[in-house]
């Protein structure tokens, strides 16, 4: 039958199921999908920590959401329009967050007795009226896919693991959308067993053919291209970038890429990303654990390398003794902190922005380092590219704070050709001069020479022990000591010179309430402010790239604003510094879930500053 | 400037004041390092030494080469770093009993196994020095010290079995005070490309005076030092009248009035095996009957380098994908364009 076509702006769905369904793939699919059609999107994955745990438990629930649509798109979405869920856990775990007249797809398969009882269900959701309010579509996807492969020869496990094709076939009909990229996509990764890949695009096509054959809806979605700014556009995640970004680093520097890193949730894809690029000379060195990761690092930079190492928290801790050592070496390195929930071990797989004093403060004595951080999946590029130039040029450890939430998020980026990124100009010695070398001998901007060994007679020993000002030498003088302590510390300092002064990113540029956010938190506070502005609120929002040191110009916006607040994914971290630094009454927003704000949590407590 | 290659010891020695204690082991080792130094054919400018921390890891300011004196125990993930993004260099760890078997044990072993080709020179002295005074991993059982007053109950590590347990590609050892024997041993191990593992014993005369006087005074060490060297049948003793026989798997020590040298055990560096068993000569020389202690090249193997594989990997990622293009790189596969 013919179905009637909807328009939609925009659309969240969330994919749930076991984590051993193929959610995280059927999402990715369907996100790239609407990407290359047009549309603005934005991902959240939601996965637990272990690998496969119990089949069919709350505690094994994978979920993907997907925000897409013809208008701006700056987060994942509050809540969703439609859910599908492969079974009854997955849908108790999501269901609280499915609007109201939502849609749910239910694999009816997964709603079993023994699925009821995992999900601790008496009677069944589907039969005790929990759905009146909702629009229900039941497949019974197993079956179905069975039915579709029973010539194909593959035994049950291989054809129940191509389920989620035909979901994904299915939504793709729903939404107008063509298989095309998917079915490239399958080709290309059972390249080498081609019973799977016909299967899978089989599957991919019952799906397909079933939503529109069957009378399961009557009316199919349209979601348009949106408006995006003019240029090339990619989809990519956030630690993607942030590997991209590295290498741009290295090509434009001229330095050949050093990367030493420890294996840890969720810091391990950029270390995977990079290994696949040893074309472009990067050496990636897996380390026997994170102490030694930064130290392998160390050496690659004392060697005249691009040296960067990625973790997160609990291993950045571990880094603690050898950052300090890259900062009184005064040798240029990069250090990826993807952040996840703490303390300890904490929550790996969910989200937190709680290691911002740990970057700032982590280390014994003076040891500042600069710290540059990302605010979205496509800007993790921008953000360590800016890192690894303050390195380079300033003779600096440089940390880059990355979230669980944006390294696994994904979003549209209109990526930049090679010649448009800025240049990066290390400051090597190429030969001995007229005088002797002396390694601490410094420029305007406190920035020390790198010379590297092989050059002949610049021959000179660094080390972890204080060293007196410009030879280098161990120095046990105490007012030495101080100086090199505050050289060091005016050194970070002086970085404010050449990044960009902070803009206000949305909203009024003085008001009543100025929202002050770092990090992953960029896009929900924008929509939140953009929807206060609109509101008639006076309220303004500047996103701070630069942690440390920060732009010059921050303390003047913040005296712009009768209240300043500051949402954060932790107790108040940025709020301690800030209030330190420039002695305002600022007012945190915190959360520690493991999961990011929603526009709502924002725009009430906006509201509820309004009113002091 | 012309390459000088023409060196002498002295163009490796730096302005700074050697600050070890009078009398100390280490004066010793200096001297002999920066002596083999011009017979390396290496330029001043692409050697490297790296230390940790301790008495021994202030080497590097002495020699006048590239260096650094880095932090406890991590010389060697240090160095291996340095060695992969610049493996043509000349790279030298410096380390001590405490840097590399306590606080640096994970990184010397996952060297080990790794194979770079570099030179350790591990100066043990059975204590912690620079801490003035604690027991250290290869302080023996009951060592009074001031963090053991009544005997440290501490099995010691035996390092060069250590080294072998990790798969060491080179196993040395030699001490402070047989300056010939050290030069000779450090030469060796100069050579071996892969990671070459030179024990130093090394005397401290303040915390820790005599630990391996049995091997180095006059009239102990001929019965207590068992000379390693390649090819030649495992002899010692005063008259040169002893020597190691294997009896099955065992070795015993035979009196070369009785047993003739051909039928000693003849050492060989290549020999896996038996260098395990000779790391194993590790009896405390007070205790009766007990074996002497092997000094020289226990073994030595040719074994693939991590950093030339390295290079390799990424020599057939280029040839196969050509040098990478940053912009290909960027636009990815999957590019949609809006007008």
């Amino acid at each position: 039958m013919s179905k009637v076509v909807e328009e939609k702006k925009e659309v969240t769905i969330v994919f749930a199921g076991d984590s051993g369904d193929g959610i995280q793939l059927t999402g990715t699919q369907f996100t790239n999908t609407n990407a290359l059609f047009g549309n603005d999107v934005s991902t959240f994955p939601n996965f637990p920590a272990e690998i496969r745990a119990p089949q069919g438990t709350l505690a094994g629930v994978s979920g993907f959401q997907l925000h897409f649509g013809s208008v701006e798109i700056s987060t994942p979405g509050d809540n969703c329009d439609v859910l599908v869920a492969m079974n009854a856990a997955a849908f108790k775990v999501n269901f609280p967050r499915l609007k109201k007249n939502g849609t749910v797809i239910l694999n009816t398969d997964g709603f079993n007795a023994r699925n009821l009882k995992l999900a601790d269900y008496d009677v069944s959701p589907i039969e005790d009226g929990s759905l009146n309010d909702f629009r229900c579509i039941q497949i019974d996807v197993s079956k179905m896919t069975r039915i579709t492969l029973v010539d194909s020869g593959l035994g049950k496990k291989e054809v129940d693991r191509s389920r989620n094709m035909f979901v994904l076939g299915f939504l793709y009909y729903m939404y107008n959308r063509n298989l095309t990229a998917t079915e490239e996509f399958i080709k290309e990764k059972f390249s080498k067993q081609p019973d799977l890949r016909d299967a899978n695009i089989k599957v991919l096509k019952a799906g397909y053919n079933f939503a529109d054959t069957s009378e399961t809806f009557t009316s199919r979605y349209n979601v348009k291209a949106a408006q995006l700014k003019k240029g090339k556009y990619r989809n990519i995640m956030g630690n993607q970038a942030t590997a991209l970004g590295i290498i741009a680093a290295s090509q434009k520097s001229g330095l050949d890429l050093f990367y030493g890193s420890y294996p840890i949730t969720p810091a391990s894809d950029i270390l995977h990303e990079l290994a696949k690029h040893k074309n472009f000379g990067v050496k990636t060195f897996q380390a026997e654990d994170e102490i030694a990761a930064i130290c392998s690092v160390i050496g690659a930079s004392f060697g005249g390398k691009l040296g960067v190492t990625a973790s997160s928290g609990p291993g950045i801790a571990l880094k603690g003794e050898a950052l300090g050592l890259g900062t009184i070496l005064e040798l240029p390195m990069l250090i990826c902190n993807v952040q996840r929930g703490g303390p300890s071990t904490g929550l790996p797989t969910k989200t937190e922005q709680s290691d911002l004093l740990q970057a700032m403060y982590g280390r014994n004595g003076e040891a500042p380092i600069p710290i540059v951080s990302a605010s979205s999946p496509s800007d993790c590029f921008n953000a360590v590219y800016e890192a690894c130039r303050i390195a380079v040029e300033h003779m600096t450890p440089v940390i880059f704070l990355s979230d669980g939430y944006i390294a696994n998020g994904s979003e549209p980026w209109n990526f930049p050709t090679k010649d448009k990124l800025k240049p990066i100009i290390p400051k090597i010695k190429k030969e001995k001069g007229q005088e002797a070398y002396l390694p601490y001998k410094r420029d305007e901007k406190l920035v020390r020479e790198w010379a590297l060994p092989g050059t002949s007679g610049l021959e000179h020993r660094i080390g972890g022990l204080e060293k007196e000002n410009e030879t280098g030498n161990v120095s046990y003088d105490p007012d030495n000591h101080q100086l090199m302590v505050e050289i060091r510390e005016e050194k970070v300092k002086k970085i404010a010179d050449s990044i960009p002064l902070q803009p206000i990113n949305n909203g009024v540029e003085d008001g009543d309430v100025l929202v002050l956010s770092w990090g992953s938190t960029y896009g929900v506070v924008k929509t939140a402010v953009k929807q206060c502005v609109e509101d008639g609120l006076k309220v303004g929002h500047a996103h701070v790239r630069y942690l440390n040191p920060f732009p010059n110009n921050l303390g003047d916006i913040l005296k712009d604003f009768k209240t300043v607040i500051i949402p954060e994914m932790n107790r108040g971290q940025l709020l301690k510094i800030v209030r330190d630094k420039y002695l305002v009454d600022a007012k945190g927003i915190n959360k520690v879930k493991g999961i990011p704000f929603t526009t709502d949590e924002i725009i009430d407590a906006i509201k509820l500053h309004l009113k002091d | 400037m012309a390459e000088q290659l023409v060196y002498t010891a002295k163009d490796f020695a730096t302005d700074q004041d050697v600050r070890w204690c009078p009398g100390c082991g280490d004066y010793s080792i200096l001297k002999q390092v920066q002596s083999i130094m011009p017979e390396l054919g290496r330029s001043k400018e692409d050697i490297v030494f790296i230390s940790g921390i301790g008495c021994s890891s202030r080497f590097p300011y002495y020699m006048d080469t590239y260096g650094m004196h880095s932090i406890h125990g991590r010389a060697t993930a240090i160095a291996s770093g340095l060695k992969i993004s610049r493996p043509e260099l000349s790279v030298w760890v410096i380390t001590g009993d405490g840097d590399a078997l306590s606080i640096g044990g994970n990184h010397l072993i996952h060297m080990i196994r790794r194979n770079f080709d570099l030179n350790v020179l591990l100066f043990n002295n059975e204590i912690y020095g620079l801490t003035k005074g604690q027991y250290s991993p290869t302080s023996p059982e009951g060592k009074i010290t001031k963090s053991t007053p009544v005997g440290s109950i501490d099995h010691p590590f035996n390092p060069l079995k250590l080294c072998l347990g990790a798969d060491s590609t080179f196993i040395a050892r030699t001490m402070d005070r047989d300056p010939k024997h050290q030069r000779e041993i450090l030469l060796k191990g100069s050579k071996h490309i892969g990671t070459s593992i030179i024990e130093i014993y090394q005397n401290c005369n303040v915390f820790n005076d005599g630990a391996f006087e049995v091997y180095t005074d006059k009239a102990t060490k001929d019965d207590e030092v068992l000379m390693l060297e390649h090819g030649q049948p495992l002899v010692f003793g005063k008259e040169d009248d002893k020597g190691i026989r294997l009896v099955g798997s065992e070795p015993t020590v035979v009196s070369l009035n009785e047993v003739s040298k051909n039928d000693l055990w003849i050492h060989n560096e290549h020999d896996k095996f038996k260098a395990q068993l000779l790391t194993s000569f590790f009896d405390d020389p007070s205790v009766e009957g007990h074996l002497p202690r092997p000094f020289g090249v226990f073994y030595s193997e040719d074994r693939f380098r991590y950093e030339e594989l390295m290079e390799s990997q990424i020599k057939e990622a280029v040839e196969k994908k050509g040098v990478g293009n940053l912009d290909l790189l960027l636009s990815g596969s999957n590019v949609w364009e809006v007008a």
